[in-house]
């Protein structure tokens, strides 16, 4: 009830809670550079929280959640326990953090990063927020160090929406992390440093590698991974593409290739490159750029927040990955026919996502029918979250990671213009997909569930037209508070 | 199934939209109208101006949709409101007349998990039944019949035979995309500026894109109708708050998506996603340029449990996405729709924070007062600016509504 004295019962106040812990320095991602840092952080007496999401739930990884892992690992990843135990024991580093007292956390992803500024006022202090398989809990951090790395960019073809078809850094994370990959033979699709590593890291763990397909006429990394990758006798396609990808219930069978050879593979590997993971930067509202030689969009400068490895931008080697990838993505588009999906969780195909059409559950009368690209650009530089939106294309359970990234190379090559063009559509906490049970306050304070309305609590808004301003107004008031429906 | 009192159905009894287009058709014929702001508000006001023959621009300082619009609940249940049935009248029918899919579904479910939500449910129902809206009373096995991600903690519900939901941003663009088809022009990255008066009337409105003659304006700017409005000498009390919600994965598709209750509003999208929001706002400084952020708040957690103890059956669903939007609220939260005395061909539309689902009939209203003067359909008297002449200068503050010191020193 409006008292009118100064205080709005139903406003947030003081009701965001504070964190159930504090450390001077909190670091996302046990990769190498989030090891070293959070080393050297305790080496200068800070207290210290090192989190890392892997193992990662057998869920999440079915939803490619955080790598295109494409369906291909094994049974093993549903033994929580066995994976905590292989992963923790992959990585010589961890033990040694924690042996200099370093709390590190494993299975536990980092979904948020919240702070004051534009728009807010009321959180007591600058939060991370984690979860992992039981719970969500937020954390306080003098200074946050993210490490979170890179993720594989995945660009569609025929076929590719099937099991089989996955991203080379979690082939990478399979192979040498989870000792977990399910294939037996796999082909690669690029042939820059990421995809010579890769060829040879399978082919050291005993995988069969069929082969890398190049686009350009030449394969593109460093010479000397060329030579070693031609010496462990597997053969480059150069000048060539993947025209699509066949198989069965299990997934992928075979490739054929764009000069029409065939390949027999139950694995094919996009390793034509990698984004940095700039999620938690990009859905606080942090400030991100465009650079093509560290990656695509990178972190720009955000205080009080450090960016360290690859998710700060890949080491910059002259090549232009942007280029790369755009030169990849035209010639897979040449490839698909329109009917081909871009986002999967969605079903939007390239037609669909190109002419801004909505979903296959709605009509399209001829005025949506005759919508497109091209009359939404009439408009003025069109948004990537309203196309988003409109089509679907990314609102899925990955969260955009098979697609955000083609999307805006897709986008930038209809509006003719370099990739940025239409930007990269935002992300959204929370940045992994975390179910409602796990992410839900069950300790919230009685402040929180005594002050909690449907709106905004104000009871005259919702007092019916004809009784305004008649004695019924006070009872409606009393009665409802201000629970109404919207 | 446990009925109520009355039991009528919403019975508007009268002529149907494609009449009512008919009539109003040519009626504005040639005459200038800029629309300031492009949300639903302003933009199914330009539509229904454009059907009389107008000739509109929408003037918007982003895209369409972008603010409140294009992020809220979708809810279209009002009926508090003089517009409602209006509403009620024109949604079922506004897919096949905009030629656009809206989204929209028909009916509300709302079920309490806590005896205190129980009794205000019922008191609901009652009012409702009262007014003619029917509402049936549920039992709990009832609802759990009807949603099946319900759980043991129902305690019951009531189901509105009446009201729905749509897709926000499918509507906007709907009508911004109808809008264009009946030949109306929509500047997108537009802010307007400032207005140029003569004689008592605005004759022309200025955006960073060019100046636009006029012989109306109407100020459908949301949170910004108050700066806007003070460049012309006319004070409207508004102050902006932060709304949050969020969104799952998709779920087996419910009988009624409308479903809600446990101090949510929301529903399944026709895709199957649940998105709720709810709970405590937070007041803001208003900005001419528009808000800097809509940044979302850890009350994310707090909304995936309301929505857990609403669907316990959804319990497992991954939550995907959360966001913010905007929205402006007048001292009594109602709207103010409403043609000023000065400059007499200035009209003025905020429908202080509940504004999406009456969208089809707020701008019949508002075409109205443009081009007739009042409006034709319901009284809306009690929706005029003149409501607050003489409001205290520190109505926020008596209210607790002012905005954070850190917000407006920053
Ligand atoms: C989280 C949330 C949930 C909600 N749920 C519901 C619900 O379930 N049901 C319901 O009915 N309502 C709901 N609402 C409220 C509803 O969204 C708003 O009332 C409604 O969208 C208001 O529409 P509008 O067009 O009046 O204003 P807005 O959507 O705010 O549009 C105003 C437009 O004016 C533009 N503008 C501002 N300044 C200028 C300028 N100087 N020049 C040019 N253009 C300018 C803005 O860019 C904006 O596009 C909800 C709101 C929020 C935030």
């Amino acid at each position: 009830m409006h008292a009118n004295n100064g205080t709005d019962p139903s406003a947030i106040g003081t009701r965001l809670p504070a964190p159930e812990a504090r450390y001077d320095i909190v670091v996302i991602g046990a990769g190498p550079a989030g090891i070293f840092a959070a080393r050297e952080g305790a080496a200068a007496g800070k207290s210290v929280l090192l989190v890392d999401e892997h193992p990662v739930p057998g869920a999440a990884m079915g939803n490619d959640v955080p790598l295109f892992f494409g369906g291909r690992m094994t049974a093993a990843t549903q033994n929580a326990e066995r994976m905590l135990e292989t992963v923790f024991m992959s990585e010589p580093g961890l033990e040694a953090a924690m042996d200099e007292g370093i709390e590190v956390l494993l299975g536990t992803s980092a979904w948020g990063v919240y702070r004051n500024g534009p728009g807010m006022a009321a959180l007591p202090e600058a939060v991370v927020a984690l979860a992992d398989a039981t719970r969500g809990w937020l954390v306080g951090f003098g200074e946050l160090v993210l490490a979170t790395g890179a993720r594989d960019l995945a660009i569609g073809f025929p076929g590719w929406n099937q099991p089989g078809v996955m991203g080379a850094a979690a082939l990478t994370m399979l192979l040498s992390r989870y000792e977990a990959f399910a294939g037996k033979r796999v082909l690669l699709m690029g042939s820059h440093d990421l995809a010579l590593h890769t060829a040879l890291l399978a082919r050291e763990k005993g995988v069969d590698v069929a082969g890398l397909v190049e686009v350009r006429d030449a394969p593109q990394g460093d010479p000397a991974l060329a030579e070693a990758v031609r010496a462990a006798q597997i053969p480059f396609y150069l000048n060539d593409a993947v025209a699509e990808a066949r198989g069965g219930i299990d997934g992928v069978e075979s490739v054929r290739l764009r000069s029409g050879a065939e390949i027999a593979c139950d694995t094919v590997v996009l390793a034509i490159g990698l984004v940095p993971s700039i999620e938690l930067i990009d859905a606080m509202g942090g400030k991100r750029v465009l650079d093509g030689a560290r990656g695509g969009y990178v972190p720009g400068e955000n205080a009080g927040i450090r960016c360290v490895g690859d998710c700060a931008g890949l080491a910059d080697t002259g090549f232009d990955h942007v280029a790369y990838r755009m030169e990849w993505a035209r010639e897979l588009g040449q490839l698909s026919a329109p009917d081909t999906i871009v986002c999967q969780c969605e079903e939007v195909t390239r037609a669909d996502l190109l002419g801004v059409q909505p979903p296959h559950y709605l009509e399209r009368p001829a005025p949506m029918a005759a919508r497109s690209l091209d009359t939404l650009i009439k408009d003025g530089p069109p948004n990537p979250d309203q196309i988003k939106r409109l089509t679907r294309a990314g609102m899925g359970v990955c969260q955009g990671r098979r697609c955000r990234d083609q999307v805006a190379m897709m986008l930038a090559m209809a509006a003719n213009g370099p990739f940025g063009t239409v930007p990269l559509a935002t992300h959204r906490a929370p940045v992994r997909p975390l179910p409602l049970r796990i992410l839900a306050d069950w300790e919230e304070s009685e402040d929180m569930r005594s002050g909690w309305d449907v709106w905004f609590g104000i009871p005259t808004q919702w007092v019916p037209y004809r009784d305004i301003d008649t004695p019924r107004e006070r009872e409606h008031q009393q009665a409802i508070a201000g629970n109404m429906s919207l | 199934m446990t009925n109520t009192g009355t039991n009528f159905g919403l019975n508007v009894g009268r002529e149907t939209p494609q009449e009512t287009m008919a009539t109003i058709a040519g009626t504005a014929n040639a005459m200038k109208v800029v629309i300031v702001g492009g949300g639903v508000t302003g933009l199914s006001a330009g539509w229904w101006l454009a059907r009389s023959g107008a000739a509109v621009t929408v003037l918007d300082k982003g895209i369409v949709g972008w603010e409140a619009s294009g992020r809220n609940g979708g809810g279209a249940s009002h009926y508090q409101s003089p517009l409602f049935e209006e509403e009620q009248r024109m949604w079922p029918e506004m897919d096949a007349l905009l030629g656009y899919p809206t989204e929209h579904q028909k009916e509300r479910i709302v079920m309490a998990v806590t005896e205190k939500q129980l009794r205000q449910y019922h008191y609901i129902a009652k009012m409702n039944n009262e007014m003619g809206y029917r509402v049936d009373l549920l039992e709990a096995d009832q609802v759990r019949a009807m949603v099946p991600l319900a759980g043991d903690n129902c305690l019951g519900g009531m189901h509105y035979r009446f009201g729905g939901h749509a897709n926000p941003q499918r509507t906007v663009q709907a009508y911004a995309w109808a809008l264009q088809d009946l030949g109306g022009r929509i500047c997108q990255h537009s802010p307007v500026t400032g207005f140029e008066t003569e004689g008592g009337k605005v004759v022309a409105v200025h955006a960073t894109s060019g100046r636009y003659e006029c012989d109306a304006v109407v100020v459908a700017a949301g949170p910004q109708i108050g700066a806007l409005m003070a460049k012309l000498g006319v004070s409207v009390p508004l102050a902006a708050a932060r709304a949050e919600m969020i969104v799952t994965e998709p779920a087996p598709m419910m009988p009624i998506g409308g479903v809600d209750g446990n101090g949510l509003y929301g529903r399944q999208t026709m895709r199957g996603n649940l998105a709720y929001g709810g709970g405590p706002h937070e007041w803001l400084a208003t900005f001419e340029a528009g808000p800097a952020a809509r940044p979302s708040s850890p009350l994310t957690r707090n909304l995936a449990r309301r929505v857990a103890e609403l669907f316990p059956k959804a319990a497992h669903l991954n939550v995907i996405r959360s966001w913010a939007g905007i929205v402006e609220n007048t001292p009594d939260g109602r709207p103010i729709i409403d043609r000023m005395k000065g400059p007499e061909n200035v009209v003025v539309a905020t429908m202080s924070g509940v504004g999406f689902g009456l969208s089809p009939a707020s701008g019949h209203a508002v075409r109205d007062l443009v081009v007739d003067g009042q409006c034709s359909f319901t009284d809306i008297a009690k929706l005029s600016l003149s409501r607050f002449d003489g409001i205290e200068p520190d109505w926020r503050e008596q209210r607790g509504w002012q905005a954070p010191k850190a917000e407006l020193a920053a």
